[in-house]
């Protein structure tokens, strides 16, 4: 699936990456534990997090996902959206809980990594 | 016998939770830049970006040192510390000894050293409570997981 049409089903805004929600996305790792997204990511996955700190972005070009969404309505501070910027990963953001968007992504086929 | 092409180190504040994950994102663009394949690439800075998060969480100071040979890729992360009482323990998954403040950071769950070691060929932890750690990880560049 596609970044732009996840971005419209959760009802993102999107805060850095406009320009690269071309983006394909078939697996996703969703966790507020860094290690735990380092454990499981393998590359290009969609990042699902209420982390809204440095960490997050660091974490996510340390694993090699494609994109970030912050969930349950937290927003990022500047600084982590021009990181994110800087590392050319997409950062978008949604009032929808973790588990809500897990449901939904995982009805419309995506799945997680194990 | 083994030759090795690059040997470079890089201190790590304590405490620095701002700063902590510089190091390994300097880390990935060396290796990223010698051509280092993608699935060992993340494998390496993984282990890196534990080891970091682990002296800035735990260590006054540290360094690591990031040694190139033809073969593998070595790790080094030497910090001063508390050190680590039982080894054998704090490999343990879900093991942790983390404060709140590091919680918050997204890190102390229990998962940073079984990182290290799942994405290791070698991991050899060595450390003297009170006085400090050393992680010596190899990570084999012939070597696929």
């Amino acid at each position: 699936m596609k970044l732009v049409e996840i971005k419209d089903l959760l009802q993102c805004e999107v805060l850095a990456g406009e320009d690269d929600l071309q983006v394909d996305v078939t697996q996703v790792v969703a966790s507020d534990g860094m290690s735990e997204i380092l454990a499981f990511a393998k590359s290009k996955e969609l990042m699902i997090t209420g982390l809204t700190n440095i960490q997050s972005i660091r974490t996510a070009d340390i694993a090699g996902v494609s994109a970030v969404i912050y969930c349950r309505g937290k927003r990022p501070d500047k600084k982590v959206v021009d990181f994110a910027k800087q590392k050319r990963i997409p950062v978008l953001i949604t009032k929808m809980v973790m588990f809500d968007i897990c449901g939904v992504l995982y009805n419309r086929g995506l799945k997680g990594v194990s | 016998m083994t030759v090795e092409l690059l040997r470079e180190s890089f201190e790590i504040q304590g405490k620095n939770f701002d700063k902590a994950g510089e190091v390994s994102g300097e880390i990935k663009v060396i290796l990223r830049d010698l051509g280092i394949d993608a699935v060992n690439l993340r494998r390496l800075v993984v282990v890196a970006f534990e080891g970091e998060m682990n002296v800035v969480m735990y260590a006054n100071r540290g360094t690591l040192t990031l040694i190139l040979t033809d073969e593998d890729v070595n790790l080094e992360i030497q910090d001063e510390g508390p050190g680590i009482p039982d080894i054998e323990l704090a490999l343990q998954e879900g093991y942790s000894t983390a404060s709140d403040e590091m919680r918050e950071m997204g890190f102390g769950f229990g998962m940073g050293l079984p990182n290290m070691k799942k994405n290791s060929d070698e991991l050899r932890i060595e450390s003297e409570v009170g006085k400090g750690t050393s992680v010596f990880a190899k990570i084999r560049l012939n070597s696929n997981v």
